[in-house]
């Protein structure tokens, strides 16, 4: 069989580890996001700031930011193969979802840490 | 009762169509599905169906009834047509030969893929390869599979990719031979199935394990796999 060459890590093992791994980083992620907003009541933006200028807060959010894109890449990747016949169509589509995730990512970089 | 049949004979029809037959069931009789297909073929010989053993054990006859993939010779009326209808096409995924009859040519093709026999590389003993009955216990669940394809192809994974995805009954088998403690090939065959599709293609929505006409559980199997892959390559 052809090796495919989109794909996030080659290995469908390795594809389906990180999938799952992110996938617990998410959830843990929203407890915490949620568990936050739900003991600080009255939150304003004060807070809100001072929440994210903590660097282990960044470094968390951008530790989930970092697995919504590759869940999502893997997701995404899966969805093209199974419904997209067409080889062209197949790689435009993974093609903007891959510029769409970037613009994302770094977009959400520069929100996080304010570069 | 009112039998609906796929039909399609690709010499004279341009396109497959449902055609209806009125079969008589003998009163206070549970017929199986493949009795009505015989009642059918009574009045209509033109009808084409694959049938063997008449009883759950060569797989001859898996056919789509009223929606849900099975063994026409072991379906009773009363479970598959409660509703006094019943409805007969291919199993679905597949090419069409003619009527209810297909081509199985993938399903084996994934099926010769996961090398279906022992593979054994020491030397042979002079009288047999002994297992202790723990050993023999393991592969209960998974050498019964008799290829019948009502699992592979109720399967969407293996609908969207029946040339990568090896589907439900091929990972089974490969399962009933990574366990057997006299194949000695497990790290060979655990590495012909690291790819993104082979295994990983199951999204474990478990059709496989609720058709299955031996009560078998494929998705138990394809989780064993993905559980000796990962102890193998973390």
């Amino acid at each position: 069989m052809g090796v495919s060459i989109t794909n996030f890590s080659r290995s469908g093992l390795s594809d389906w580890l990180i999938q799952r791994f992110t996938a617990v980083v998410m959830a843990v992620y929203t407890v915490f996001i949620v568990g936050y907003i739900l003991s600080t009541p009255g939150l304003d933006y004060g807070q809100w700031k001072e929440f994210f200028e903590c660097t282990g807060v960044r470094i968390f959010t951008l530790l989930t930011l970092i697995s919504v894109v590759a869940h999502a890449w893997i997701g995404m990747w899966i969805i093209s193969t199974d419904y997209i016949k067409p080889a062209v169509l197949r790689f435009a589509f993974q093609a903007t979802c891959f510029l769409t995730m970037f613009v994302f990512l770094v977009w959400g970089i520069d929100i996080i840490w304010g570069l | 009762m009112l039998v609906s049949v796929y039909r399609y004979n690709p010499e004279t029809d341009s396109a497959p169509y449902m055609q209806d037959y009125q079969v008589e069931i003998p009163a206070g009789k549970d017929l199986m599905v493949l009795d009505v297909l015989a009642l059918i073929k009574e009045q209509d010989s033109s009808l084409a169906y694959r049938r063997s053993c008449r009883e759950g054990v060569c797989g001859s006859d898996g056919l789509n009834i009223n929606g849900k993939n099975g063994l026409a010779c072991v379906t009773p009326l009363s479970e598959c047509a409660k509703g006094g209808k019943l409805v007969l096409r291919p199993l679905p995924g597949l090419p069409v030969i003619r009527d209810i009859v297909i081509d199985m040519s993938l399903f084996y093709k994934q099926y010769e893929k996961i090398k279906p026999y022992l593979q054994n590389n020491t030397p042979a003993p002079a009288i047999e390869r002994l297992q202790s009955p723990e050993e023999r216990a393991k592969l209960d669940g998974l050498y019964e599979c008799i290829l019948c394809a009502c699992c592979s192809t109720s399967c969407p994974s293996f609908w969207w990719n029946p040339e990568k995805f090896i589907g439900p009954a091929g990972l089974l088998q490969a399962y009933r031979f990574l366990a057997d403690s006299r194949d000695t090939a497990t790290d060979d065959r655990l590495a012909d199935l690291d790819d993104p599709f082979s295994v990983f293609r199951c999204r474990g929505i478990m059709n496989c394990v609720s058709v299955c006409p031996k009560g078998l559980n494929p998705t138990r199997a394809i989780g064993h796999i993905r559980n000796m892959l990962l102890s193998r390559n973390v």
